[in-house]
Formats: structure tokens, C-alpha cells, sequence
């Protein structure tokens, strides 16, 4: 077995996936104490320039149209084939719309181990995970054979990921990728909202805890009260209270006000992930032990229908003195 | 139409969770399992599809505790089989013992389509979906929200960060990972699920023995530490407000 970490890079229209750089410093935290290199995974059309930024110490490119975007069969066959041929110490996935597609496949089909959900590497090598939705963390050590390992965001920035000088190219032969059962038609851009919450300074953004379409009103009242807008955590879209152009999270809108009150969210990883680049976080939450508390910097547990209105009006109130 | 909805169910993360004595496992002594709410989502998508173009749905659910009442409310919501996979679940199965086991009792349903939530909160050694699918020798595609089905194939929408989507394929037979349901799961009165429990019958299978490999022994387990953690305002909505509306000040935002 090679001592050598991959990274199965993630790339959508022609842009590198943040994930991709935060999955390169994890594999190095890996790969130093393996006493191996850490290799980038691209597989693309046309597309090995997008290796440029990486801080990897070679990239293994394969070139093929169907890689051209992400399918799922297509990079499960790339995959299983070079671990297959190289047996490296670990795989590394984003725990993303692209890599939760492939992972545990390559686990099935190859009889490798994965541990899903990786946020960081411990000083002793062991990885991190993160699961209940943040609240309870696990140590997990790599197994003796290739290890699949899913990463999400949180744990290492992006910009430790990148390299000063690109990186070597070596490239591959792709494998057949005739019959593949997924196919990709077409993409469909998202519709411009109303308003794009990524640009916006102040943000109210509403959970679960709103309980009602009808309890909206009370954050849209805050929110103007603080020139802001109203997004949400994923409940509240999946009930159609707000459009999509509001949902803040993995499937929605990166955001970075200058403040983003959050009210009755329980912080999910896939909401809170989309949110850290805020300058405050204010989280109001019943329950003490929301995951919420750890990424807000502000908080309070009285319930937000009785801490609302008052606050609102204490807002309007030292606007206008 | 064959579809099978395979829902699992997870720790209720609105109880407090803690560790037990032996350090690496989470303590089960009180812990509150509720259906995992993608797979809700899965189930009202199957019986969205099935109330659009026809078929059956089977609804198919680990038999551990809170089981019958989920599937009595895939019943009400309009789910025509309950199928559990009846076995030892005393000591922790994960999802390549579940999805293994799963896989022989849906090869005999002889499903067209299978779906299953994206993700539950507790996959510490992957999604069910691709699992399920490898070991059914089917494609998966994660991340759906929407789809229909044509003869032999599903158009599904499948979600990208910021809002795109990417309009994918998929041959039949698959297995979708649901991310969302084209609308919200549907509310069902207790009084139907009721009726559902008079009515509907609980079919049960045997698991085979399981096979946990794929997934790694947990080292340790604990909870995130305090040191991140937000500086909790102390005192009523007045206190809180008054305090929220310095914090504001400081921060430039008033």
C-alpha cells in the first residue's frame, strides 16, 4: 500500500469547489504522519488547468468528455480503478452533493472501510467526525486497508488548501465510460430572487422553532426594524413559507452579513456551514445544547415569540433617540 | 410502478444526547428515535409519484422502537405495504449491516424505483441510498429534489450548492437519495392513523446475520467542547433586549 493521501477534487462548471482546498490541507495533516504526499484526484475535460491553486504535490488528471461534469457513475469508475491500481492510505470525498454520491459506493463495491462526516485531524492522526448534527464528535482511526473518508467544511479554510507554485501533472488514461446509468441533461440556474441574501449586511434568518407561516411576520417586523431581510434555515423553504432565494445553507446561499441573527435554528451542519464568514452571529434558542451556540458568538434561550417584539421595539426605540 | 421507500430512524436531537460508560457509543438507556426527516420527505415523495401516475408504495423501516407508529403514518399518508426488517438492533447496527440486509429483502419486492432520505444525522460510515444501491447492483443519484418518471427512466432534479440544479437521467431501476419532496410532507390527524393502525397489516421480515464491515470501530466519543461556544445572555426578554440592543451598537449595526 502507497503511504500516499487522494483527493477526489470537486469542480461544477468550471469552478473548484471550496471544499476541494479544505479537503487538501485535511490530507496533509494525514499524509505528514503516513510519511506519504498528498495527491490530487481531477477529472475533468479540457480541464487541468483547474489544478493551478492546489496544494498538493502531484495532481493525477484524467482527461475524458463524459468527465466533462460531475456524473456519479463516471467518477465511481475513475475511482474504484485507481484505488484499485495505487491503493493509497486514504481517499479523500467532499461530504457534498458530488462526493456522498460516490463514497459509499466505492465502499461497497471495493469492501473498503469509510468513515463518513471527517472536520478535522487529530494531533494523533485520528480523524474527527462530526455526527447527531454537531452534537457529538467521534475519533476514528484509518484501517489498515485504503481508507474512504468524507470531509465537510468547518474544520480547515480553504485558502490552507492552496499552493504558491501549481502543482506537477501526471496524466491518466480514463477508463471506459460507455453506459453510464446517470446522465446529465442540463443544469438550470437558479432564479434570481427578490433580493440576494449573499450581499446583504443584516440578516434575520428564521428555523423550525417559527413554527408557523404565519409567525414570519414577527422577523419580518426585525428585520426592518434593522434595514436587514428575512432568510431561513432548510424547514422553512421546504414548507414554501420563504422562496429558495432565501435558504441559506449547503443547497442554498453562502452569506456573510455583518450580522445574522438566527432564531429558533438549531444549527445543522448543513445550515451553519454556509453562515461562518459572518461577522456576528446572534443565535436565540430554547434549547441550550443547540448546535447553533457554538458558532454564535451571542445567544439566549428565552423563547423567541416573547424575546421578538420586545426586542424589535427596543430596536426602533434607539433608532429613533 | 414498484416503489420502495426505506426510512430509518435516528436520535431525536432536540432530547440532550450524552456518551456512555464505555466512551465510544452514544447512551441508548433514554434516547428518543424519530424517523429521520429526509426520509419523511422520501415517503411523500413516493406517495406523490404513486397519486400522479399510479403504482404501489412499500414502506420499509428497521423494526426498533417507534417503527410501527412511522409506518401506521405512511399508511394513513396513503403508503399501500408495511414491511419491517425485523432483528438485533440492541447493540448498534450500522448502515452497511442495514443496507446489506435491506438489500436481499427489496431484491425480493423487485422495486422499480427505491428511495430513501439523502442523509440521516447519524451516517458515521456513509448515506444508506448508494449503499443500498451498489449492493442492489442499481444507479443512484443524491441530492433529489423532484422528479418524474418516464417508461424506463426518472428525470430528477438533483441540488447544488447556491441554488443550482442539474437535471440528471437516471435508468431504471435506481435508488434516489431524496434531499426534498416536490411538496412539503403531508400533516395526517391522529384519528387517521389511527384508523391505519386498525386496518393496515405490519408485515414482517428476518435480517440475516449481520455484516458490520465497512464501517470502523469509534475510538472515542464526546461532546464539542465549550471553548466556541456563544456567551449566553442571562435574564428576560426585557433583560436580553436591552443587552441585544448594546451588543448591536458595538457592532456597528445600529
Amino acid at each position: 500500500m502507497s503511504q500516499d493521501v487522494y483527493v477526489a477534487i470537486e469542480h461544477v462548471q468550471g469552478q473548484v469547489a471550496d471544499i476541494s482546498y479544505v479537503m487538501l490541507r485535511a490530507a496533509r495533516e494525514l499524509a505528514t504522519r503516513a510519511g506519504g504526499g498528498v495527491v490530487a484526484i481531477l477529472m475533468g475535460h479540457q480541464a487541468s488547468g483547474l489544478a493551478e491553486a492546489m496544494a498538493a504535490d502531484r495532481v493525477i488528471y484524467f482527461d475524458h468528455p463524459a468527465l466533462k461534469e460531475f456524473t456519479p457513475e463516471a467518477y465511481q469508475r475513475v475511482l474504484a480503478g485507481l484505488i484499485h491500481d495505487d491503493s493509497p492510505r486514504a481517499l479523500l470525498l467532499g461530504n457534498t452533493t458530488i462526493g456522498s454520491d460516490v463514497a459509499s459506493v466505492l465502499s461497497a463495491r471495493l469492501g473498503i472501510p469509510l468513515v463518513s462526516s471527517c472536520r478535522t485531524v487529530s494531533p494523533d492522526g485520528k480523524l474527527v467526525v462530526q455526527t447527531c448534527g454537531g452534537k457529538i464528535m467521534a475519533e476514528v482511526e484509518l484501517a489498515a486497508t485504503t481508507t474512504l473518508v468524507t470531509v465537510i467544511p468547518g474544520g480547515y479554510s480553504p485558502e490552507e488548501g492552496k499552493g504558491a507554485k501549481a502543482p506537477e501533472v501526471v496524466t491518466r488514461q480514463a477508463p471506459a465510460l460507455e453506459g453510464l446509468r446517470v446522465r446529465l441533461s442540463k443544469y438550470i440556474e437558479p432564479e434570481a430572487g427578490d433580493v440576494d441574501i449573499s450581499k446583504e449586511s443584516v440578516l434575520v434568518a428564521v428555523g423550525r422553532g417559527i413554527q408557523q407561516e404565519g409567525n414570519l411576520e414577527l422577523a419580518e417586523e426585525l428585520a426592518k426594524a434593522l434595514g436587514g431581510t428575512v432568510c431561513a434555515s432548510r424547514p422553512v423553504v421546504d414548507q414554501g413559507w420563504l422562496p429558495v432565494s432565501r435558504l441559506v445553507g449547503k443547497s442554498g446561499k453562502r452569506v456573510n452579513p455583518k450580522l445574522y441573527l438566527a432564531l429558533g435554528i438549531s444549527g445543522a451542519p448543513e445550515h451553519v456551514e454556509a453562515l461562518t464568514d459572518s461577522e456576528t452571529i446572534i443565535a436565540v434558542n430554547t434549547d441550550p445544547a443547540a448546535p447553533i451556540f457554538s458558532v454564535a458568538k451571542y445567544g439566549s434561550t428565552v423563547d423567541l415569540f416573547e424575546l421578538v417584539p420586545v426586542l424589535t421595539e427596543r430596536i426602533r426605540g434607539a433608532k429613533t433617540s | 410502478m414498484n416503489i420502495v421507500v426505506v426510512v430509518k430512524l435516528v436520535p431525536d436531537l432536540v432530547e440532550e444526547l450524552t456518551v456512555d460508560a464505555s466512551g465510544t457509543a452514544l447512551d441508548t438507556s433514554w434516547l428518543r428515535r424519530i424517523i429521520n426527516e429526509f426520509d419523511d420527505h422520501a415517503v411523500e415523495q413516493g406517495i406523490l409519484l404513486k397519486e400522479r401516475s399510479g403504482g404501489q408504495v412499500t414502506v420499509l423501516a428497521p423494526d426498533v422502537e417507534g417503527a410501527d407508529d412511522i409506518l401506521f403514518t405512511a399508511a394513513a399518508k396513503g403508503a399501500d405495504r408495511l414491511l419491517k426488517l425485523s432483528g438485533d438492533f440492541g447493540s448498534g447496527v450500522n448502515n452497511h449491516a442495514l443496507a446489506r440486509a435491506l438489500s436481499t429483502t427489496i431484491k425480493d419486492l423487485k422495486a422499480d424505483l427505491v428511495l430513501t432520505g439523502v442523509q440521516a444525522h447519524d451516517d458515521s460510515d456513509g448515506p444508506i441510498g448508494p449503499l443500498l444501491a451498489e449492493f442492489l447492483g442499481m444507479a443512484y443519484l443524491g441530492y433529489v429534489a423532484g422528479l418524474s418518471v418516464q417508461e424506463a427512466k426518472v428525470t430528477a432534479r438533483k441540488e447544488y450548492p447556491g441554488g443550482l440544479v442539474a437535471e440528471m437521467e437516471v435508468d431504471l431501476p435506481a435508488v434516489l437519495g431524496i434531499q426534498a419532496s416536490e411538496k412539503p410532507p403531508r400533516y395526517v390527524a391522529v384519528s387517521k392513523v389511527r384508523q391505519a393502525m386498525q386496518t393496515a397489516k405490519l408485515e414482517s421480515q428476518a435480517a440475516p446475520a449481520w455484516d458490520m464491515s465497512g464501517g470502523l470501530p469509534v475510538a472515542r466519543m464526546f461532546q464539542p467542547e465549550a471553548a466556541s461556544r456563544a456567551t449566553l445572555i442571562e435574564g428576560d426578554a426585557e433583560a436580553v433586549s436591552s443587552r441585544l440592543v448594546e451588543i448591536l451598537k458595538e457592532a456597528g449595526v445600529l
